[in-house]
């Protein structure tokens, strides 16, 4: 049987297709993923429904809650967003470092996401943000916390039928920073050994009001770390503080050994990238 | 005609420029073919199924439901290619790796082959042929394999180079033994010995291209086949033999390559492909995958390797030994014997001694992979050298140059050295700015030496003149790495013409006689004296005919400057018949000029080089970067010194890559885990430094130009260059290749740990 390619006007149009396909379908945003799957004969899709043709997906839009970034939007688009770089640049520079610039001028957040990898490089910026994905269902829509999304390797909570159409960050209090790094041995090209996401917000005297944690690459998901966060709020980030979140990094791992690292090696260096991205997200928020 | 291959100490006019290579154009446009870019009329599309087991006994290969489904017009199996090897166990070994007999011996060992009308189909055939295996136990790593309840991996295997002759069998398929002296006196002479033992993962060529040829066998018993090779002759015949099919009968034509290294000296799925077509009576095209490439062509060793080095205070040294082992995946070879017999080539020893150790494994058949088996060895020697240079207090620099050998030193595997370039790199290492340049924080430097012997072979080649005078050179070694653009320039050279007036081509097995392949770094040494003589055949026929027009006797006539000058006061008033002038003439003055070639061109002179190298370790996270990188070789003389510096710069880059991340990585269930680029981690652009060359010529004196192989010197020393500058950089040494973040982070953390103990 050929495969059946869908490009639908709206995201309702969308979720009604997939709800109703029988067989294999997949959404396809950027395809990065989908497009290598296929062709490497891993997956033999009866219906592939073409998200690009969406508005609702195309662009970016800052508001007062904040900001929606559409499902569609290739990586490059946002690191050509100055508003968005402004407010959010761990997020930016994370997704900004998927592949290469032929594949971020392809590649979104939300196919980043939906992958289900545990190694996906923008979702440990994502949850440190406290990025919500609005979905779009035969059901009508609702709102996830994005660390809601995926359940396990290639696995989500998403129904049959169900749709991002969007990812939205809050609103940015002023004296806030992110920021997001991974490890990789090589320099581009590769896929996160671990990594690392922090967003903080200080108060008026440079301590850590507000934080959130996030680890890729060390468990089954991207994990948000509580007791990581915990370890910095009240403080000024100072080395012992630093020591402390980083072990509370390592002690949240339960990675695996595998062709990519070692348990050891990922519980390891949880705890330094976490460590190095806390001292950027902290100077980003003015902490110096 | 005979010629002389002696060096001359000529003067040169082209020799030695950079003029861009003719296939360049057509590779950078798109142009050019490879092995996957011939078509023929009714092709058909080949594929192979793989064992997925490392080793199993194949029960029973039902081929039924795909040789039924529509548009499949061959299955093949080992039945259709039965042994017709007459007791040559080698090539019975080729032919049984291209499809398993009776026994699956590794990870993507091919079992059945389908040809079929399309992809699709093919690859639906592919999912019909039903294969009862029966799982063996397996076997991957090279030292377990020495174990005596290892499983077996070759039944038919007996250790050869022991006495007394072993009755059973053994995964240990020859003991091999080079050297000198007396070690045992030496090392009691010694002030400092250091002991160590390395280890060193499988890697891959890595070749872009990955195998594609086009096979037509036709009921006539003749034949074709268009395929990526390095050596298209030796291709032709080992079909022809395994196939039952006569060598004049099999045309084979090399396509532009994308890269070999090694990997492309042998066959892997040629015979199958031609197996294919004769059953299916039409063209067949088989283009391997990547993934099919790693699970399935040959890797190089990996290897476990002791060394044992002594020396005296003032340098000496006094004793040095080495024990290798290295794995040959299913079949025997002689990879760990080139390692024992290079890994001390560039020192001068009293008492040496080293002992090989080929070994069978569940792993794909190795095969060559530039300069084969040297930078295991070289990294294991160079980084004892390293520690035994710092524990006398010499600095590794001075330590190495006073031990290098020179013209007349024995080498450790037997013959006298010439004239030779190992003392030379190394002052000129030790005079080069990167030696003092400073280094930053975690920054480490390392320096590492590396030989390679080179090969001559055999080799044939004809130059034929164009009624326009142009000149076309037909060459039968295959161009990896701008041998054309080479060749091209000593044609010019010798008839006094300019480059652009040279085309040069590689020529099918039915144009030109025997060519050894493009191996040993011997493709412009060997071709290059072939086309110095050719040309010399040619000129002989150009004074001829001048001689002829002018009515004078020959011997009055020389080539100078790309024309026949009249010689002497009789004839002070003829005017020179340039190249132009005999073409045009040609047809009425004795018919076409042609030169021609045959030659063993023996005496290949060996190759040494020495590498700098600063790396940056980061302590908490054992990332690496290399910060800089300066090759310094002996190229005996740079035809086109863009090419030699192109053949420093690669062998340097894949030795980086070998050193810091690749690696094949076995589960324990014996299959490989990371058969592709992602996970396979050659280099990419921005992981490098642009890596600097110094060309030194020391003129090889067995050939006309004094040139040296260039290709394969390059990769020697860099795993141990980077094995002392990350050991430098980390304060702990490194003793596994590669050095990739987890083991270096875990080596730091270890001596933190025993510090911290004290
Ligand atoms: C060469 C190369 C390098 C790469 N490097 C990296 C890297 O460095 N880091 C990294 O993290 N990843 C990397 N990737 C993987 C990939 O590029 C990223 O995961 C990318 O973000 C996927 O986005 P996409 O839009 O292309 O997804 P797609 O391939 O279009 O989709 C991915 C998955 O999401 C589903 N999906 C798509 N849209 C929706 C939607 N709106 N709602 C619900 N499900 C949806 C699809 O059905 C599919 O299952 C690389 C890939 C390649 C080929």
């Amino acid at each position: 049987m050929a495969m059946r390619y869908e490009t639908p006007a709206t995201t309702k149009e969308a979720a009604t297709l997939m709800a109703k396909a029988k067989g294999s379908a997949f959404l396809l945003a950027g395809g990065t993923d989908l497009l290598v799957r296929m062709k490497s004969g891993m997956i033999e899709p009866d219906l592939v429904v073409d998200i690009k043709h969406i508005a609702a997906t195309q662009s970016i839009k800052k508001s007062a809650s904040g900001f929606r970034i559409g499902a569609a939007v290739p990586a490059a688009a946002m690191g050509e967003h100055p508003a968005l770089k402004k407010a959010w640049p761990g997020v930016v520079e994370a997704a900004n470092l998927i592949g290469s610039d032929q594949i971020q001028s392809r590649c979104t957040i939300v196919g980043n996401l939906c992958n289900a990898s545990p190694a996906a490089d923008s979702v440990p910026a994502l949850i440190a943000a406290g990025a919500k994905a609005a979905i779009v269902g035969p059901k009508g829509r609702r709102t996830v916390p994005v660390e809601k999304i995926v359940t396990g390797p290639g696995t989500m909570s998403l129904k049959k039928g169900e749709v991002i159409e969007a990812i939205t960050l809050p609103k940015r209090p002023p004296k806030s920073g992110d920021a997001f790094l991974r490890f990789i041995p090589r320099t581009e090209m590769d896929i996160a050994v671990v990594s690392a996401g922090v967003s903080l917000t200080l108060d008026n005297k440079r301590v850590v009001k507000k934080a959130r944690v996030a680890l890729g690459a060390v468990a089954p998901t991207v994990v948000l770390v509580p007791a990581a966060a915990r370890a910095i709020v009240g403080s000024k980030l100072t080395d012992d503080v630093l020591e402390k979140l980083a072990a509370a990094c390592s002690a949240a791992c339960s990675p695996i050994d595998d062709k990519r690292g070692t348990v050891e090696f990922r519980t390891e260096v949880a705890g330094v990238l976490a460590r190095r991205a806390a001292k950027i997200a902290y100077q980003r928020a003015g902490g110096g | 005609m005979a010629h002389d291959p002696s060096y001359t100490n000529q003067e040169f006019k082209v020799i030695g420029t950079r003029p861009p290579r003719p296939d360049g154009l057509d590779k950078v446009t798109g142009r050019a073919k490879f092995g996957a870019d011939a078509f023929a009329p009714g092709q058909l599309v080949g594929l192979i199924l793989r064992s997925p087991h490392p080793h199993a006994q194949i029960r029973k290969i039902d081929t039924s439901k795909a040789e039924k489904l529509q548009g499949v017009k061959a299955v093949i199996t080992s039945a259709d290619m039965p042994d017709l090897t007459n007791g040559n166990r080698n090539m019975l070994d080729i032919l049984e790796n291209c499809m398993a007999r009776g026994r699956a011996l590794y990870d993507g060992h091919a079992v059945a082959a389908v040809a079929a009308i399309d992809m699709p189909t093919a690859r639906k055939a592919l999912k019909l042929i039903k294969v009862g295996y029966e799982i063996l136990p397996h076997v991957t790593d090279v030292d377990e394999a020495m174990k005596p309840d290892a499983p077996i991996v070759q039944p038919y295997v007996r250790t050869t180079g022991v006495e007394p002759k072993p009755k059973k069998a053994s995964n240990v398929s020859q003991v091999t033994q080079f050297g000198h002296g007396d070690v045992e006196a030496g090392f009691k002479e010694a002030d400092v010995i250091i002991e160590k033992s390395y280890k060193t993962e499988q890697t891959h060529q890595g070749y872009i291209e990955p195998h594609a040829c086009l096979a037509s066998v036709g009921p006539d018993g003749q034949g074709e086949l268009w395929v990526t090779t390095q050596g298209h002759f030796a291709f032709r015949e080992v079909c022809a033999k395994l196939l039952g099919m006569e060598v004049a009968k099999l045309k084979v034509t090399a396509s532009e390559i994308g890269g070999g290294f090694g990997g492309k000296t042998h066959v892997w799925m040629e015979p199958v492909a031609l197996a294919l077509s004769r059953k299916a009576n039409r063209p067949v095209k088989l283009v391997m995958s990547r993934e099919e490439v790693f699970r399935s062509t040959g890797p190089t060793c990996s290897t476990s390797v002791d060394v044992k080095i002594g020396a005296k205070k003032d340098g000496t040294i006094t004793a040095a030994t080495a024990t290798l082992r290295y794995q040959n995946g299913a079949f025997p070879a002689i990879w760990a014997m080139l390692g024992a017999m290079t890994s001390y080539a560039c020192y001068n020893l009293k008492n040496v001694k080293t002992v090989g150790y080929d070994v069978l494994v569940n792993r794909p058949k190795v095969t060559a992979y530039r300069a084969p088996s040297a930078p295991m060895a070289a990294f294991a020697v160079e980084s004892t050298i390293d520690q035994v240079a710092e524990a006398i207090g010499m600095s590794p620099i001075d330590f190495r140059i006073k031990n290098a050998a020179k013209e007349g030193t024995r080498a450790s595997y037997g013959p006298k050295y010439g004239p030779i370039g190992i003392g030379p790199t190394l002052e000129a290492a030790k005079n080069h700015p990167h030696m003092r340049a400073r280094l930053g924080k975690n920054q480490g430097r390392g320096m590492a030496c590396g030989f390679w012997f080179n090969f001559g072979g055999q080799t044939c080649t004809d130059l034929n003149i164009g009624v326009d005078g142009t000149v076309t050179l037909t060459v039968g070694t295959v161009d990896v790495g701008g041998s054309r653009a080479s060749l091209s320039l000593i044609a010019a050279e010798e008839l006094g013409i300019a480059y652009e007036r040279v085309k040069c081509n590689i020529a099918d097995t039915g144009s030109l006689g025997h060519n050894d392949m493009t191996e040993g770094s011997r493709g412009t040494f060997s071709s290059g004296m072939a086309t110095i003589f050719a040309a010399r055949d040619v000129i002989e026929v150009l004074r001829e005919r001048a001689a002829k027009t002018w009515e004078i006797p020959v011997e009055d006539v020389v080539w100078e400057g790309g024309q026949a000058v009249a010689k002497g006061k009789a004839h002070g008033n003829l005017t020179p018949l340039t190249l132009s002038d005999l073409a045009a003439a040609s047809p009425n003055s004795g018919g076409p000029i042609a030169g021609h070639n045959e030659v063993v061109a023996d005496g290949a002179g060996v190759s040494f080089a020495s590498h700098i190298c600063d790396i940056e370790v980061d302590p908490e996270t054992g990332a690496t970067k290399v910060i800089r990188y300066t090759v310094i070789q002996d190229a005996g003389k740079a035809i086109h010194p863009d090419y030699v510096e192109g053949q420093f710069q690669g062998g340097a880059v894949q030795g980086i890559g070998w050193a810091l991340n690749e690696e094949y990585v076995y589960g324990e269930d014996g299959r490989l885990q990371n058969p592709g680029f992602l996970d396979y981690r050659i280099p990419v652009c921005s992981d490098l430094p642009y890596i600097d060359t110094q060309i030194l010529e020391i003129p090889n004196p067995n050939h006309p130009y004094g040139i040296r192989g260039v290709g394969e010197t390059s990769i020697v020393p860099p795993l141990a260059a980077i094995g002392n500058a990350v050991s430098n950089a980390a304060g702990v040494r490194m003793t596994h290749v590669p050095m990739s973040p987890p083991r270096i982070l875990k080596a730091i953390k270890s001596e933190q740990a025993e510090l911290a103990a004290g």
